[in-house]
């Protein structure tokens, strides 16, 4: 995908400048509320007209100020996944879901249907009345509709914030499992930064309705753990292995961690460790209350405001761990230094 | 005891053509005019409101009065509808004109406070899923504001069946031309001895309005169509 913007737009009291080249299939938009992320996703959708500037996607002008081009949004081929799934109440799942692909322009993808269906598990919901679904189920109708209609992008306006809690990351398989089966570009927008590692590689940061920066989602983990304070969050992507009693073991590639068992039927999933809840040896501690220790090999050091932050191997798998400087001195951590990293089985919490 | 004559049946037949024509005439520029009001940020829209609401709070005798002057020979439209051969005054076209303009306010305010309880966001969707400004009409707007549009068709239509102002003056009272039933009634009264005959349309048309008011409740019912998301 290529992405090329350029655009002006003033509103009574807020404007907008925003200027980028996305190449990557997975990009987000990142910024609090009224940074402009929403201003930009109406202007690129052909919602709101930009003042001036253009949009180009994949070589296609969708909007050019210069030479009086503004592609209305049916015919832009960008399709949105809102916020509030707004799906058409007078209308079952199964209409819903075909809305766009039966009014699909020729040149469409080839998206089988019942393939879709099957990856987003929306079978046994197609003559339910969309009145009467949950939450995350209708936004994978959503999602299905947006994807059915073979848009060239898919613009994603924070389709996480609706749902409360677990039901929020639940959601994330189906959503990876879709764009990786179905390979259609996005540009996720969300002021969630758990979101963006999961949905995204490349992001852009608004600010005051200008893009402040444009950096890979790692980068951004990375730089706001330390302006947050609340320090970097590891996403572990774990398969559950055998159980234990209290705890369950889980294979994380090579390694095995122990987690504490939370959920009744043990799966994989995604889990967040904080960078902040790993201590590191030197040597192996025979005796300890913590469950999990794990050789690594130091990859690389990076300074925040007042902690090291150690970027580490274990067997191929990355783990970041946030010591304070002292301690980066007093057990000698440089590249290709070995450590042990310890963690309690309860310092692993279940995203989804 | 309660019996009609020809002249009555003549009146019953006609009010329902009057109404019947004249809702369905006034539907599809009610529903845009009702479009106009909900949607678009043109200026102006205050003067336009106003301007259709008029009659609604106009005496229906003013209404049939400029009717008259703008329908007739020297008026405006008359002039005009003239050179094609119509003539509207005194005949059953002028009081299903009357009608059209007096029950209009009505109409457009059922149906835009219904589009205006629609989620915008269903237009903006279906646009972005290929569907193009008619094709969301058809396909969206319309079937969601269905029951507005239903019952400002009811309105319209139980106000037309009563209108007597403005029909008397532009279409006159003619038995068995542009005679309605409001119209026989007032004919009726004024003639001696026509107490009982007046009190038998007057049954008519309570009749009459109570079946619309069912009829449009049932069909509101058996559409099903609900808005709730």
């Amino acid at each position: 995908m290529l992405l090329e913007v350029d655009l002006e737009k003033r509103f009574p009291g807020f404007g907008s400048r925003v200027k980028f080249t996305l190449t990557s299939s997975r990009c987000g938009v990142f910024g609090p509320s009224g940074s402009g992320k929403s201003t930009l996703m109406n202007m690129l959708a052909g919602l709101v007209d930009p003042d001036r500037g253009f949009i180009r996607l994949n070589g296609k002008t969708l909007f050019d100020s210069d030479r009086k081009i503004n592609l209305p949004p049916e015919k832009r081929k960008v399709g949105v996944v809102f916020q509030h799934a707004h799906l058409f109440p007078h209308m079952n799942v199964r209409k819903n879901l075909y809305y766009g692909m039966k009014r699909r322009r020729s040149g469409g993808g080839d998206i089988d249907p019942g393939q879709l269906i099957a990856v987003l598990q929306l079978e046994r919901l197609l003559d339910r009345r969309v009145t009467r679904l949950s939450g995350g189920e209708k936004q994978r109708v959503a999602l299905g509709r947006t994807i059915l209609a073979c848009p060239d992008l898919i613009l994603m306006d924070e389709p996480l914030t609706g749902l409360d809690g677990q039901l929020k990351y639940q959601i994330i398989p189906h959503l990876q499992r879709v764009f990786n089966e179905f390979s259609i570009p996005i540009l996720f927008i969300s002021h969630s930064l758990h979101e963006m590692r999961m949905m995204t590689d490349d992001v852009l940061v608004m600010h005051e309705g200008a893009v402040a920066r444009q950096l890979t989602t790692e980068e951004l983990a990375r730089a706001e753990a330390c302006t947050t304070g609340g320090g970097y969050i590891n996403l572990l992507e774990l398969d559950v292995d055998r159980d234990h009693g209290d705890l369950l073991s889980y294979r994380w590639g090579e390694v095995e961690l122990m987690v504490v068992k939370s959920h009744a039927a043990p799966e994989g999933g995604r889990f967040s460790l904080s960078s902040r809840d790993i201590l590191l040896f030197k040597k192996h501690p025979e005796a300890a209350s913590a469950r999990n220790m794990l050789a690594c090999t130091v990859r690389n050091t990076y300074t925040t405001e007042w902690l090291v932050g150690v970027e580490l191997d274990c067997r191929g798998n990355s783990l970041i761990a946030e010591i304070v400087p002292q301690s980066v001195h007093e057990l000698d951590i440089r590249p290709g230094a070995e450590v042990v990293a310890v963690m309690k089985a309860s310092a692993i919490n279940r995203l989804y | 005891m309660f019996s009609l004559t020809f002249d009555d049946i003549t009146a019953i037949k006609l009010s329902l053509q009057v109404a019947t024509s004249a809702t369905l005439l006034a539907l599809p520029l009610g529903y845009g005019a009702a479009y106009v009001l909900a949607f678009s940020n043109m200026r102006g829209k205050a003067l336009l409101e106003g301007l259709i609401n008029l009659p609604l709070v106009l005496p229906p005798v003013v209404i049939g009065y400029l009717l008259l002057l703008s329908f007739g020979k020297n008026g405006w439209l008359g002039a005009i509808l003239g050179r094609i051969g119509i003539n509207v005054i005194f005949t059953l076209k002028g009081a299903v004109i009357a009608s059209a303009v007096v029950g209009f306010p009505l109409l457009v305010r059922s149906i835009r406070i219904g589009m205006e309880s629609i989620d915008r966001h269903y237009m903006t969707a279906s646009r972005t899923l290929g569907a193009g400004w008619w094709d969301t009409l058809f396909s969206i707007t319309i079937p969601l504001s269905y029951k507005a549009t239903l019952a400002g068709m009811t309105l319209m239509f139980a106000r037309s069946l009563g209108e007597f102002g403005a029909t008397i003056i532009l279409a006159g009272n003619i038995p068995g031309v542009t005679q309605t039933i409001p119209l026989a009634i007032y004919q009726y009264t004024s003639t001696p001895g026509g107490d009982a005959m007046a009190l038998n349309l007057c049954m008519v048309s309570i009749g009459l309005s109570f079946t619309v008011l069912l009829i449009s409740e049932a069909a509101n019912r058996a559409m099903g169509v609900s808005r709730a998301s």
